[in-house]
């Protein structure tokens, strides 16, 4: 983990980039992360991203995508078109989470 | 003074990669089919295309009859690490069954059908193997409404070219 600057912020990061301090992250940062993966934030992301958000808070871990179907109401089919090809891991990259952790 | 270094953009694009799966799914008891689900999700999660094939008893993951009832037996697997004798008593198998779903349900892991579901939504695609629908005397309507097809053996090898394949 180092500090390493996005979109003029000082943060802390994993070795691919990943943000790993929960507090440092803003909404201002997700669009700067998003534009880094080619991905222009609409409603339908942000909703993702808070759902992520809220529940890393409460469960202390980042959801898995079937958690995010289930308990954040977002369908699977959905995720995939909103986050191309890899939604988890690109999902947890905008909201300043880990990589979801779970097999399934 | 040290400069502090903009942030890697994690690679989430192989392009190029064009990697492929091809899970074979032939048996259909509780804790076998699984495995292929899990890989599957996990694969497409990854964006990499996946396909699995049903054959043999696996058809019982895919046919409409079955696939929320598939089993669990203790009998003969060593890895339970319970006295054989007691394997083939009457009611083991439903007990045993019983324990597994809970265990799996423990770990908010869904059961099959939820599971192909969430596999076919993320872009997976499943398919059945003709001679066992033949043996079964099975046609597309006994299957689950989500199977693309019921394809030849052949037809498999063609759709699975470059794909690696996992046989369960």
């Amino acid at each position: 983990m180092s500090t390493a600057t996005i979109g003029g912020h000082d943060v802390h990061v994993d070795q691919e980039g990943f943000m790993t301090v929960y507090d440092e992250w803003t909404e201002d940062l997700a669009s700067t992360l998003a534009a880094n993966i080619d991905i222009e934030l609409t409603d339908e992301h942000w909703a993702a991203i808070r759902f992520i958000r809220d529940d890393f808070k409460a469960m202390g871990e980042t959801p898995t995508l079937r958690r995010v179907t289930t308990v954040g109401g977002i369908p699977t089919k959905r995720l995939f078109a909103l986050f191309p090809k890899k939604p988890a891991k690109k999902m947890a990259y905008i909201a300043g989470l880990p990589k979801p952790a779970g097999c399934v | 003074m040290t400069m502090t270094l903009e942030a890697p953009v994690p690679v989430f694009e192989d392009e190029g990669s064009g990697r492929k799966l091809a899970i074979i799914c032939s048996k259909g008891s509780l804790d076998m089919a699984y495995p292929g689900m899990v890989l599957a999700n996990a694969a497409l999660g990854e964006g990499i295309e996946t396909h699995l094939f049903f054959t043999f008893w696996g058809f019982d993951i895919i046919n409409k009859e079955t696939m929320s009832h598939l089993q669990f037996t203790p009998l003969g697997n060593p890895a339970t690490h319970m006295p054989p004798m007691l394997m083939g008593l009457p009611g083991m198998t439903s007990f045993a069954t019983h324990m597994m779903r809970k265990q799996i349900e423990g770990i908010d892991v869904p059961d099959i059908p939820e599971f192909l579901e969430m596999i076919t939504d993320s872009g997976g695609h499943l398919w059945a193997c003709k001679m066992s629908a033949d043996m079964m005397h099975l046609e597309p309507e006994d299957l689950y409404e989500r199977v693309e097809g019921i394809i030849s053996a052949s037809d498999f090898i063609e759709l699975s070219e470059g794909a690696q394949t996992i046989f369960i």
